[in-house]
């Protein structure tokens, strides 16, 4: 909760810089004293180790960026020579390829997470719409990277989304090639593509300190959903939140060494160590793991207009949840029948990613997968236009607990002030 | 005449009932064989013994149409490699000819049109054996031999994929399979017709160690040189690996007793 | 008990400190990949060394070669120009040091110390007043008045053993590393 600031200067140079910049002043507000429900899970960790992750994928890019050379003659060699020359290149790309993957699986369940425990709710809808718009730039960025090394999913995978512009009626041709800087896929969009590749991130790092900021003024949401009372629901963000985050982050980035480590290739495909070639299209065009729920949705509508819609609104929906559930009560852990609909949206949204990583003619058990991805995407957008609305109305939710002290501490905390 | 008539036409559709059957047949590559090779694992290295092998059969048989344009011979005398000295990778460079500079007149072929050669140092890539890709299929019936430097991380199955195409020859092809003209049976390559004639035999390379040359100790031998073509940081990358892991698993303890130390009064 | 409470701050202390100093040796040890990385790579350092065949070289002839981005004088010496640059006193020389990387700091520009073998002349061509290429002088086209070299940015004359004697350059040609593979073929770096 933002509050006056109980900032004490105590040495000279401190109240000298205070009075010009308060930067130590904003720290200490708002990582060092910040009051934070005392009852946070794991769940709530995954914030701070988004920021990890953009730190990392930012340092390693930028120092990715001193050796690769954005030209489609040069790209896929600069890459190998970064992997077999460079001191450590091979260490700083597999941080960079793998980071990205951890990025986005922190992002799903820092996502999933909101959506559970109500924390879109007001108020907090602002923080929720600018997450969204971090999670298009992130889609954006990442979509961007996976072109630069030109191998032949880089230049498939860019041949396909950008046709897809080419679906808007009237000006979608020229939007397309306006987007290539040439009739297809080519030198131009490459080099265009490093550029913005290189810019988003740190609008990325603008938006996410206004996230971080739009946070802070009514303070953090928790696992029961309940607002702050009293000061014994708190604690300070420092030493309670910090050594929490900082134990998590570091089992996060055990898992991530694993990866870079052991399997550094695990999410990556094997085309794209083969240079790009406009002439041999590969058999199976699949983006990275993290983009093919929505590839899925997409390829689930045979017109392609339709399909572009379908997979665009999926995302847009996202902007109306805050406004979509009309439940008086934030977190599912007190609603029982949203609890069951919430665990049914992660199964379809982890078979919609199964499915986009499957040829379009594939069958499991004798069904074809794209039926499989239809359902998927009609309960994802009945979830949230038609059950999110209705079950909040209808629903019977379990008995909130007094207070986030008396939950925590038991019977003997003290009765919170009025 | 009318039975004849009546026998010729049955044995006619029976024909072509059976024709259409061979294009019935799944081409489907079988999965891989189940090849050990001593780098995988978490604590795998790469066999030097293999790697200098492996080298002398890809210079011998395959480097005739493959190139492996990603490998420098410096590369030969590198920690993780085959670790070759600095003199045998010497050695091995100034034997492979590749396009000279252009001399004092300024050009780069002789009278007949021939490109001018120099004998390659380390710092030199491995030459290709075609100058261009045109030049390649010309020489391959239209197919295009792939560069190898790569060739272990660019297919699906890795190792194991490259190590059962060079020994998944030799084969019967099953009733109803027709082999298409000009190229060989394989069935663990897609659609089961492969344009590479079988590269090995036993016997194709006499190994300086005196290691039997059969089919699979060169196949074995060559897909290790190639992984490490694909891969020549993977002996660093583990070994890096296994300190960065125990010292996380460390500070995770660590911070683990600093996490239960500060919220003991608070629960 | 106070003993039981300092005990228990001092653990405690001790525990943050370890965990700290931990997590700080970790960033330093990560930190080292990220700056060792700009120094020059493998590939960088493959072409640090250059070998050059001179055989094709004639007495009085020069041949430039590139080498670590800068160009190499490789000069084959006439017995003319060995004599005339072993008759100069060191003493009088604007620059009296070898700059010879063969040999220890402190050597004096002999012509011995400028030369493994006195008939070839192995330099880096790079002026060292302000880096220009110096221009070579043969019995042909002269260049400048001993016999060596002259760059004609400033002004500088070098003579046959590359010393610097008269102009700007404030030092003699610098001598590479270098060792001799066979008779007609040399390791520069």
């Amino acid at each position: 909760m933002s509050g006056p600031s109980t900032y004490n200067p105590k040495s000279g140079f401190e109240r000298w810089l205070d009075t010009r910049l308060p930067l130590p002043r904003l720290l200490h507000d708002t990582i060092h004293t910040f009051p934070t429900p005392r009852n946070l899970n794991i769940w709530y960790t995954f914030g701070g180790i988004l920021t990890f992750c953009l730190a990392i994928q930012i340092v390693t890019g930028i120092v990715l960026a001193m050796h690769y050379v954005a030209n489609a003659t040069l790209a896929f060699d600069s890459v190998e020579s970064i992997m077999r020359d460079v001191n450590y290149g091979w260490l700083i790309r597999y941080m960079h390829s793998n980071g990205a993957s951890m990025f986005f699986l922190a992002v799903y369940i820092h996502m999933f997470r909101g959506l559970y425990y109500g924390s879109y709710k007001a108020p907090r809808e602002l923080i929720w719409i600018i997450g969204v718009l971090i999670y298009l730039l992130m889609m954006a960025t990442a979509f961007f990277g996976y072109v630069l090394p030109w191998g032949q999913m880089s230049f498939w995978g860019a041949t396909v989304i950008t046709n897809l512009f080419s679906a808007i009626p009237v000006v979608g041709n020229h939007i397309a090639t306006w987007l290539w800087g040439d009739f297809a896929v080519g030198d131009a969009t490459l080099n265009r593509f490093f550029s913005l590749h290189y810019l988003l991130p740190f609008i990325i790092a603008a938006v996410v300190g206004l996230h971080i900021w739009a946070l802070h003024v009514p303070g953090n949401n928790n696992p029961l959903g309940i607002d702050v009372k009293s000061p014994q629901d708190t604690v300070p963000f420092h030493p309670y939140y910090t050594v929490k985050d900082a134990f998590y982050l570091v089992l996060f980035v055990i898992f991530y060494a694993l990866f870079v480590f052991y399997w550094p290739d695990f999410f990556g495909n094997p085309d794209n160590y083969q240079q790009a070639n406009p002439l041999v299209t590969p058999p199976d065009i699949v983006p990275e793991w993290y983009l093919l729920p929505f590839y899925a949705m997409l390829r689930s509508i045979p017109n392609k207009l339709l399909g572009v819609i379908v997979m665009f609104g999926a995302i847009a929906t996202l902007v109306f949840i805050p406004w979509l559930d009309t439940s008086r009560v934030r977190s599912c852990r007190f609603r029982p029948l949203m609890k069951q609909f919430f665990w049914a949206f992660l199964v379809a949204c982890v078979l919609l990613g199964y499915c986009g990583g499957q040829s379009v003619d594939a069958a499991r058990f004798g069904i074809p997968l794209v039926w499989v991805a239809r359902i998927a995407s009609i309960y994802y957008y009945v979830f949230f236009w038609l059950i999110m609305p209705i079950v909040g109305l209808i629903e019977t939710p379990k008995k909130l607990p007094a207070s986030i002290a008396q939950s925590v501490l038991g019977d003997t905390a003290a009765a919170p002030a009025e | 005449m009318r039975l004849t008539t009546v026998t010729l036409g049955t044995s006619l559709a029976l024909g072509l009932l059976a024709s259409t059957a061979a294009f019935a047949v799944d081409t489907t590559r079988l999965a891989p064989k189940d090849a050990a090779f001593s780098f995988q694992g978490p604590f795998g290295t790469y066999d030097r013994g293999a790697l200098q092998r492996g080298y002398q059969v890809y210079k011998e048989v395959c480097s005739a149409c493959h190139s492996a344009q990603h490998l420098a011979f410096h590369n030969l005398t590198e920690a993780g490699g085959p670790e070759f000295t600095e003199a045998q990778a010497r050695a091995l460079a100034a034997a492979a000819k590749v396009p000279a500079e252009p001399n004092d007149k300024g050009e780069t072929t002789d009278d007949k049109g021939a490109p001018l050669m120099r004998s390659a140092t380390l710092a030199d890539h491995f030459p290709s054996p075609y100058p261009n890709e045109n030049a390649a299929r010309a020489n391959n019936g239209s197919a295009l031999p792939p560069d190898l430097s790569m060739i272990v991380k660019a297919r699906e199955g890795g190792p194991q994929y490259v190590y059962s195409i060079l020994t998944g020859f030799g084969g019967h092809a099953p009733a109803g399979f027709k082999v298409t003209d000009g190229k060989y049976y394989n069935p663990y390559f897609e659609g089961w017709n492969i344009s590479m004639p079988p590269p090995l035999k036993d016997g194709t390379v006499t190994y300086s160690d005196g290691t039997k040359a059969t089919v699979d100790q060169e196949a074995h031998d060559v897909v290790t040189f190639l992984a490490w073509a694909s891969e020549p940081k993977l002996e660093e990358r583990k070994r890096f690996g296994f300190g960065v892991m125990v010292f996380l698993v460390v500070l995770a303890g660590l911070l683990f007793a600093a996490y239960r130390r500060v919220w003991k009064d608070a629960h | 008990m106070a003993a039981t409470t300092s005990d228990a701050g001092t653990r405690r202390d001790f525990l943050y400190v370890a965990t700290g100093a931990m997590g700080a040796v970790g960033l330093a040890a990560i930190a080292w990949p990220f700056i060792d990385q700009m120094n020059p790579s493998t590939a960088a350092l493959a072409l640090a060394s250059t070998e050059v065949d001179l055989s094709a070289v004639q007495p009085g002839q020069q041949v430039i070669v590139k080498w670590r981005g800068h160009p190499l004088f490789v000069r084959r010496r006439t017995p003319a120009e060995i004599a005339s640059a072993k008759a100069v006193d060191v003493n009088s020389l604007p620059d009296p040091l070898a700059y010879n990387d063969n040999l220890p700091d402190n050597s004096p520009a002999t012509d011995a110390n400028r030369a493994i073998k006195p008939e070839w002349l192995i330099l880096i061509g790079v002026c060292t007043h302000l880096g220009c290429t110096p221009t070579v002088s043969t019995p042909q086209m002269p260049e400048g008045d001993y016999g060596g070299w002259l760059c004609h940015c400033h002004g500088s004359q070098y003579d046959t053993a590359g010393r610097i004697r008269k102009g700007p350059a404030p030092r003699n040609l610098q001598v590479p590393p270098y060792s001799f593979l066979s008779a007609t073929r040399i390791k520069v770096g």
